[in-house]
């Protein structure tokens, strides 16, 4: 949803705003017309393969003709079509993987990064594990050896990424609306929204939930998942296919651990039963405490 | 509540079917969910329900069938249930295992008339 006027018809519900920069709606459209009054309107992405009404509270009705289109696409990628006759009628045997889409666009940032020496890493976590936090440490330190630029995800609000703003990385923030995941067409999306430029780190925060994002790759070179020693040390059980789809994971806030019944070497064991590649650093985001290993790890994908 | 997400793909996938077989209406839609997936079958149910209105999938049948979760142990090579991750071998009881189903996210079939 747009946070500036409430409407919701930006790709999905999904808007892109960079911070001290004004409403900026990727199809730009005017706002002239009252909310006050109750209006329907409905309009077609065609392209996007999605259609939406919303309501506001009178009625008046606009077309947005300028982005009506449609495009017939089939794609039926890797898939087998065969039919046979059926009681149900025709049946065609499709084995489309549902998630196709998204990971095809996946593939196609990935080669853009690729190509552009862009190192992409997709954090993930809990929301209030601390992913903020670690990222304006990170840059702040870093800003001098590392080109940064940020994509964040959230479902509402501009908070994160005013703060990263504030560490004077360029960053753009996505608000999701309803959605509970970034995806790979919104990283699309940002990427060229934000000018990302060559030889450079982009992080991208995703949205805080460790179930979703699990199934959506946005392309990235890196998946890191982050917990906090307030968490419960069962997390890499409860949620396994996050932690079976990271490559790094963080365990923070580890100034915080003389207070709280956190077992780090529990916690690593149950991550490790998940995923055996898994590589850890503990550090505390806040005190600075072992950001080094991690600092190091990040100059050498950078190398 | 990805499955909204998914759902949506399975919408869009059926009617992008639809335009290239020009078909009008689909019957029924068989889908596989793997155990192992991230995909929670009654809220796919759930958002289906909700999301197919005013689309080709409106009347259609949907038919789910969950894939059991598998793995194999790279230690002895038994393969065997794992509707969790981390189960360990049964026979040599090694975590040193590679899943090789129930991760599937797929539709199967499309029945048109």
């Amino acid at each position: 949803m747009c946070d500036t006027c409430g409407c919701s018809d930006t790709n999905g519900g999904v808007a892109y705003h960079k911070p001290g920069e004004e409403h900026a709606h990727e199809n730009p459209h005017t706002h002239d017309h009252e909310h006050h009054y109750e209006h329907e309107h409905e309009h077609e992405h065609g392209q996007e393969h999605h259609s939406h009404t919303h309501d506001h509270a009178y009625s008046h009705e606009h077309n947005h003709d300028a982005h009506t289109h449609s495009h017939d696409h089939s794609h039926e990628h890797g898939s087998h079509t065969r039919e046979h006759d059926h009681p149900h009628g025709k049946e065609f045997k499709i084995e489309h993987d549902i998630l196709d889409k998204n990971n095809m666009l996946a593939e196609r940032n990935r080669g853009y990064f690729e190509a552009k020496n862009i190192h992409a890493i997709n954090l993930v976590s809990s929301p209030g594990s601390g992913k903020t936090t670690l990222l304006e440490k990170t840059i702040s330190d870093l800003k001098t050896d590392i080109s940064f630029f940020v994509i964040e995800g959230d479902q509402q609000t501009m908070n994160d990424a005013n703060r990263i703003n504030a560490t004077g990385a360029p960053v753009i923030q996505i608000n999701t609306g309803s959605g509970c995941h970034l995806d790979a067409e919104m990283i699309n999306k940002a990427v060229k929204q934000l000018e990302v430029k060559e030889h450079s780190l982009l992080m991208i925060e995703n949205v805080g939930n460790l179930v979703c994002p699990a199934l959506f790759d946005l392309g990235e070179s890196h998946r890191v998942v982050v917990i906090s020693v307030t968490e419960g040390e069962d997390k890499p059980l409860k949620y396994p296919n996050m932690f079976s789809t990271s490559d790094i994971c963080i365990i923070n806030k580890t100034d915080l651990l003389p207070y709280v019944d956190f077992n780090v070497e529990k916690a690593k064991e149950y991550a490790l039963r998940i995923n055996h590649h898994l590589q850890f650093f503990e550090l505390s985001a806040k005190t600075g405490q072992g950001m080094d290993a991690w600092y190091a790890w990040l100059k050498k994908k950078m190398e | 509540m990805h499955e909204l997400s998914i759902a949506t793909s399975i919408i869009e996938i059926a009617e992008d079917f639809a335009r290239t077989h020009q078909a009008e209406k689909i019957s029924r839609i068989e889908i596989e969910v793997g155990q192992l997936s991230g995909i929670v079958n009654e809220s796919l149910v759930f958002a289906l329900e909700l999301a197919v209105k005013n689309t080709v999938l409106e009347s259609a049948e949907v038919v789910i069938t969950e894939i059991p979760g598998k793995s194999i142990c790279r230690a002895c090579k038994h393969e065997f249930d794992n509707p969790d991750w981390y189960t360990p071998c049964p026979e040599c009881q090694s975590m040193n295992t590679e899943i090789i189903g129930g991760k599937e996210l797929q539709i199967k079939s499309i029945f048109t008339g």
